[in-house]
């Protein structure tokens, strides 16, 4: 298999990347692990001129914590490196997790968080969990950058919001009073496999009560989508199975399937009210974020 | 050559293969999978899917596991590698590779090399793994000839000399 020629590009700031991504256009891409695009490229499904490389920017590889801002996730730092992170770990459990559930090691060695979000594949595993911590997304361009919820950086099926010269920079995930959150995906192979279906939640309970909830649904809708009206039913109530049954239910009315070689919209249907149910369960029970 | 490289320039890449450091000349469109097998002549690291798949590429860069297939050379400029051939030391086969025979682990071979990589890298960041563990380390390369059984079993005998 041959990948199509490119010019590569190695930039050694953020600026000049962004500067280089507005000269070439759309005849560039940005390069971070490549385990998506460079297959992409060899399936002959994306012939870029210019391969603009993030190699060097090791600014953006980076996960720490900042008091005010939260935990900050670089958008380099790769499937495993989030996987083994310490802060991530005693913080966000949830986020490692769902890290772990990708692919396989060679792959979570070389994919970064930033093209899992980029790529903008429904079935990706991090953006429900991240948008179920109410993760928010820095950009950078060439005149600026702006933060946004992550939950409006995906426009549809390998499309962001993304503007030309832009880059994802960091993944921030705000300080929270959330009492636990959880992600479960149901592929076809425990290892390797893409999400025929993925929920994540989060849960703030106090006294046996819901007071505040976020369902994500993976896989089921050309984005990663909020199950509002699940949330709705589930805010401010007080936690019972009977509840909890209704969520799923409700999930899988309002989530938005296709049916393809994974799976149809009726089992993914089904699918989403049962992961739904188990997430907000797990998320309620264990007691970690 | 001449006109052939139109898209220009070869790139510089310095690094690191088996202990011994090397500057080579590179395509940007060659991987390091084609620059470990067509350049060093380390073909113990097999050709297979090509995208990521199957795991018969995997080397080790910084000691951790890989798919070289994708891998662009040029990215590979101040990583260090370890291919098959650099597994054993001085000539003398190390215990997992031991192993693998001693526990009839080896079927077809083709996936051997791969295997054998996965799971010394398991070993060395986990020297006394579960068999979950091993399972869960090898879950990127594919066998099909042996089912997996007496690979899994020669893992585990290389973590129990490890005691």
């Amino acid at each position: 298999m041959i990948i199509p020629e490119f010019e590569y590009v190695s930039p050694q700031s953020v600026q000049e990347a962004c500067a280089l991504l507005v000269q070439y256009g759309d005849s560039a891409r940005v390069l971070a692990g490549g385990s998506d695009l460079l297959v992409k490229m060899k399936d002959g499904l994306m012939k870029p001129a210019y391969l603009v490389s993030l190699k060097n920017l090791d600014s953006l590889k980076a996960i720490r914590y900042e008091t005010g801002t939260g935990v900050i996730i670089g958008a380099r730092a790769t499937h495993n490196e989030v996987m083994n992170n310490r802060l991530l770990q005693e913080k966000y459990r949830s986020v490692c997790e769902a890290a772990h559930s990708m692919a396989a090691d060679q792959i979570r060695n070389i994919g970064t968080v930033g093209g899992n979000l980029v790529n903008a594949v429904p079935s990706a595993d991090l953006p429900p969990i991240l948008i179920a911590l109410d993760a928010r997304a820095r950009i950078v361009g060439s005149s600026g950058e702006r933060t946004i919820a992550l939950e409006d950086f995906f426009l549809g099926p390998g499309k962001t919001v993304l503007e030309k010269g832009e880059i994802l920079a960091e993944i921030i995930i705000p300080d929270q009073s959330t009492t636990g959150s959880n992600y479960i995906k149901f592929g076809l192979r425990r290892a390797g496999a893409l999400a025929v279906a993925g929920v994540a939640s989060s849960v703030t309970v106090s006294d046996g009560t819901c007071r505040d909830v976020r369902v994500v649904l993976g896989a089921v809708a050309p984005t990663p989508m909020r199950a509002r009206q699940a949330e709705n039913v589930l805010r401010g109530k007080k936690i019972s199975r009977e509840l909890i049954d209704e969520a799923g239910r409700i999930a899988a009315a309002e989530s938005k399937p296709i049916s393809d070689i994974r799976g149809s919209i009726e089992y993914r249907r089904n699918l989403v009210n049962v992961l739904t149910r188990r997430s907000l369960k797990a998320a309620i029970e264990k007691g970690h974020i | 050559m001449g006109t052939a490289i139109k898209k220009g320039k070869l790139h510089v890449v310095t690094l690191t293969v088996n202990g011994e450091e090397h500057a080579v000349l590179v395509k940007a469109n060659t991987t390091l999978l084609d620059l470990l097998r067509e350049e060093f002549d380390y073909t113990g690291t097999k050709k297979g899917c090509e995208l990521g798949d199957c795991g018969a590429c995997t080397v080790l860069m910084d000691d951790r596991p890989v798919n070289s297939c994708l891998v662009l050379a040029v990215e590979a400029d101040g990583h260090s590698f370890t291919t098959i051939e650099g597994v054993e030391q001085g000539g003398k086969l190390d215990r997992l590779q031991e192993e693998f025979i001693n526990q009839a682990a080896v079927q077809c071979g083709y996936c051997s090399p791969g295997m054998i990589l996965s799971g010394k890298a398991l070993l060395m960041r986990n020297p006394h793994p579960t068999e979950r563990e091993v399972r869960e380390a090898i879950g990127g390369n594919l066998c099909r000839c042996t089912g997996y059984v007496r690979i899994v079993k020669a893992i585990l005998a290389a973590a129990e000399a490890n005691s």
